[in-house]
Formats: structure tokens, sequence, C-alpha cells
């Protein structure tokens, strides 16, 4: 009962995508909506992506210097670990599970009060496509979420350099010849290709949980937690896939 | 006008509509009436197309929806202007944006023209200050307002109004049902109100459906709901001592 419940609504998730792409929003308005999405989503988050990457990166090179005890392993693997953890895994998918709470919720309690509220039957009464004004303009601004992702990889890095020179763990030359040392350009086109496909998952599965919802102000909570769930869920199981689809092969 | 002909509708088998035919004059302020679970929203959200009936046909001026192409529906549906109970005007947008949305989406107006019919329709409604202030920041019975004036600002050929004066005062509300009727009368077009307030019925009831089950009970003018002597009406709407002696009074006359 309950695999039906989830291929059904897997189902409709993909009509939803099919919608959202149909009948068009003028242009002249649907560019102000995305420019609106652009400063709500992506510019909104700066400070927050910003932050929490500069001290992950931090943590990052502490870590790895306190585990190397081996008098052996050379210090300059702080840098090439930080590197590493920072542009493969941290960066594109866990700023994305954390996006998630903060993009997710945001984007679900906007349009599940906006059902509540009847504000979708007012558009949908006009002859306007509701999934189209709403959805699409989202999908694009998150087009922007790489950048964002960029800037996570530099901040990342520039805070495990910081930690690791100023706590004493490793000297600069050191940290930046390890941050440099066998760097393959395909790992960074790996993480924004993760990166794109995070953004959509960001975009959609949020704008669904809020679209579909049916209640008042509660269920508007409970459709924003059942969102991050399952775009959390959805960007793990997404980065398995991806890893292995061009990593791993 | 509209016309509706046998209209069924049933959710999780329940049937609610069951088979309702009725028309709708153009210039008329129709009301539905009936209590909670009557079907009159149902009815309402059938008419928009927010519901697709199992059967029957709603014609507007002779174009049966159902039959209509998709761009037909569209361009039908910017004929619309609705009223909603929550008013459900865009939180994000100011009052003159939400009055303006309509033709933004739907005309190639330049702005200052846009600007020009916004003023025009704010005015209408009596609403000269407001334009850029959020719904957040005006009253219900402002909220009421400019919710009409968004539904008129395209020149619609119907508005439907559901519950428009709930949750309003009663000065404010006769205000609002005033303004409903006026501009039914001034646009020349085909007002359907979905209402439970009996004060809208006596003031501004042209045309009366009364429902009840998911049946048409009983359908007249307000004159013809004084006299009628169909015991579910009179039940309905003579139901407080108020009323009651509203009515012997009038029947005295």
């Amino acid at each position: 009962m309950m695999l039906i419940r989830y291929i059904t609504q897997i189902g409709r998730y993909f009509l939803m995508l099919k919608e959202i792409f149909s009948k068009q929003t003028k242009w002249s308005v649907m560019k102000k909506l995305i420019f609106k999405e652009i400063d709500d989503l992506v510019i909104e988050s700066l400070g927050i992506v910003a932050f929490i990457s500069f001290f992950v990166g931090g943590v990052v090179a502490i870590q790895t210097a306190l585990n190397l005890t081996n008098p052996l392993i050379p210090k300059y693997l702080i840098g090439f670990a930080t590197r590493q953890s920072i542009i493969l895994e941290f960066a594109p998918t866990f700023i994305s599970v954390i996006m998630a709470g903060k993009m997710g919720s945001f984007i679900t309690s906007s349009i599940g009060t906006m059902r509540v509220t009847e504000q979708i039957d007012a558009l949908e009464v006009m002859g306007v496509n509701s999934l189209n004004y709403l959805v699409f303009p989202k999908i694009i601004a998150l087009l922007l979420y790489p950048f964002l992702i960029g800037i996570a990889m530099f901040l990342g890095i520039l805070g495990g350099w910081m930690a690791g020179v100023y706590g004493g763990f490793t000297s600069s030359a050191e940290f930046v010849n390890g941050a440099q040392m066998d760097f393959i350009p395909f790992h960074i086109a790996y993480a924004f290709i993760k990166t794109l496909i995070f953004a959509m998952l960001l975009a959609t599965i949020p704008s669904f949980h809020g679209y579909y919802m049916k209640g008042g102000a509660l269920e508007v909570g409970k459709a924003s937690t059942v969102a991050f769930v399952w775009t959390s869920v959805s960007i793990i199981l997404f980065n398995y896939i991806l890893t292995q689809l061009l990593l791993g092969a | 006008m509209i016309e509706i002909i046998n209209l069924e509708k049933s959710f999780a088998g329940t049937k609610i509509l069951k088979g309702i035919s009725s028309v709708f004059e153009t210039g008329k302020t129709n009301l539905i009436i009936g209590q909670s679970g009557s079907g009159k929203t149902v009815l309402l959200k059938s008419l928009l197309g927010i519901h697709t009936p199992e059967s029957g046909k709603i014609c507007f001026d002779g174009r049966v929806y159902s039959e209509l192409e998709d761009g037909e529906k569209r361009e039908l549906r910017t004929e619309i202007g609705m009223v909603f109970q929550g008013s459900a005007l865009f939180d994000s947008m100011t009052v003159a944006e939400n009055v303006g949305f309509p033709l933004r989406m739907f005309t190639k107006d330049n702005s200052a023209k846009i600007k020009e019919r916004v003023d025009q329709v704010l005015k209408r409604v009596d609403l000269v200050d407001a334009h850029n202030k959020l719904p957040s920041q005006i009253s219900g019975g402002m909220q009421k307002r400019v919710a009409i004036a968004r539904a008129i600002v395209n020149r619609p050929k119907y508005l439907f109004c559901d519950e428009p004066n709930s949750g309003l005062d009663p000065n404010t509300a006769i205000l609002i049902d005033n303004l409903i009727k006026e501009i039914t009368e001034e646009y020349d077009i085909t007002t359907v109100i979905n209402t439970h307030d009996m004060n809208s019925v006596m003031e501004i009831g042209e045309n009366i459906l009364f429902l009840k089950n998911g049946l048409k009970a009983w359908q007249g003018t307000k004159e013809e709901i004084f006299k009628t002597d169909n015991q579910d009406v009179v039940d309905f709407v003579y139901s407080s001592n108020l009323f009651k002696k509203v009515r012997e009074a009038y029947l005295k006359e």
C-alpha cells in the first residue's frame, strides 16, 4: 500500500515537471520573477554558505592534521585532504543538504501558504499556469546555484588554509603545495554536474510538497519537514548514483 | 448568461452535486445559498473550472465549457473575475500590483495604460490611498475591495464571489454587497455569489438558487423568497427571529 503511494507520488512529481514547462508565462512577467527568485534563493543564501564553508573547511584541516600522527606522513597532505573533501563532497553535497533545509523550507512554506490562502486557485482561475508561474523561475534562478557552490569551495579551502597555518598545524607553502598536488580538473566538472542536478531537486521537490499540500497552517509546517526529508534523501541517493557513473565507471 | 444543465460531481464515491440545472442571468446578482455541505462551494468551483463535473454541461453564453479546446478554455478564463472568501491577494505584491496583475499577464498594455486602469478601478471601489500598501497592511474590508478591483480590472463578462462579506462587520458587509451589485449593473456582467449571509439575500438577491443536499431545492427572487411556502427555504432563511419578523412584516404589507 505504502509502495503504491510512493509510486503514485513519484508519477505525480513527473507530471508536475511536464506541466512546469508547458503554457509559459509572459516573458516580461517571468523576467521579474526570475530576478526575485535569484535574490531570495541564491543571494540570500550567500551569507550562511560562506559562514559554514569557511569554518567547516577549517575543521577538516584541523581534523586531518590531528590524525596525521605518523611523522613519515608529509604535512602537505593536510592541504590535499582539505581540497579533496571540500571539492568532491562537502561543497556540492553537504551544502546542498543544508540548502534543502534553508531554501527547501522557504519554497515549501511560501507555495504552501499560497495554496492555503487560495492564491494558487486565484492564479488558475485567471488562466495562469500556476506551476509555470511559481516553479519555473525557481529552476532558472537555481541555474546560478553552482556559483554558490564555487564560493563554498573557495571559502572552504581558504578556511582550511587559515586553520592549518594560523593554528600551527602546517606551513602555508606545504598547505598550498598539497592543495595543488595531483589535481584532476574533471573533479571540478564532476562537482558542478552534481550541483546542477541537486539544484533541480532543490527547486522542484519542495515546490511539489508545497503545491500539492492540503489543509492549513499546521500542514504547511508538516509539508516543509517532509520536503526537507525527501530532498535530502534524493540528494544523497543521486550523489551515490552520480559518483558511481562519473567517477566509478 | 451562464446555464448549467444536469451537473453532477462526486468526491470519494459521495455524490455532492446531484443533477443541478439552473440559469444565472446577465446584469443580475445571482446568489447560491444553502447550508454547509449543500454543495455551494463545489458548484462554484465547478463553474470556475477548478473541479471537473462528471456529467452535465456548463454553458457560458452558449459556449459549453467541457467542449472547448485548451486554448479556448484559457481565453474564457480571462473573461472571469473571482473574489475569493479570504480575498486571495498576492502577499508579495502591493495593492496596485495585485490589481494590475491580470492586465500585466493578459494584455499588451504598457505601464502607463495599466496604471491608468488600476487608478480607475481603485477609485471605483473607493480605495485611492492604498496603492503602495501590502495586503497585510490593510483591513479585511479593504482587502475585499482590492479583490473586487482585481476581479473587474480586465472587464470580465462573469464575476464569481465566494462568501464576499464573511468576516466583515455589518456596515462593511452591506457596502461590499452594494458595490458588487452596482458593478454588476455598470459592467453588465453575470455575477454569481456564494453566500450564507441572509442580509445579502435580502439586500441584493435578484436570482436566488437554494441548494439542499446537492439538489436544487428552490429558485426565485428576493421578493419571492418572502412569499415562498417551501419549507426547506423557510427553515433555512428564516431561522432567526429577526428574519421571521421581517418576513411577517413584509407579508402583512
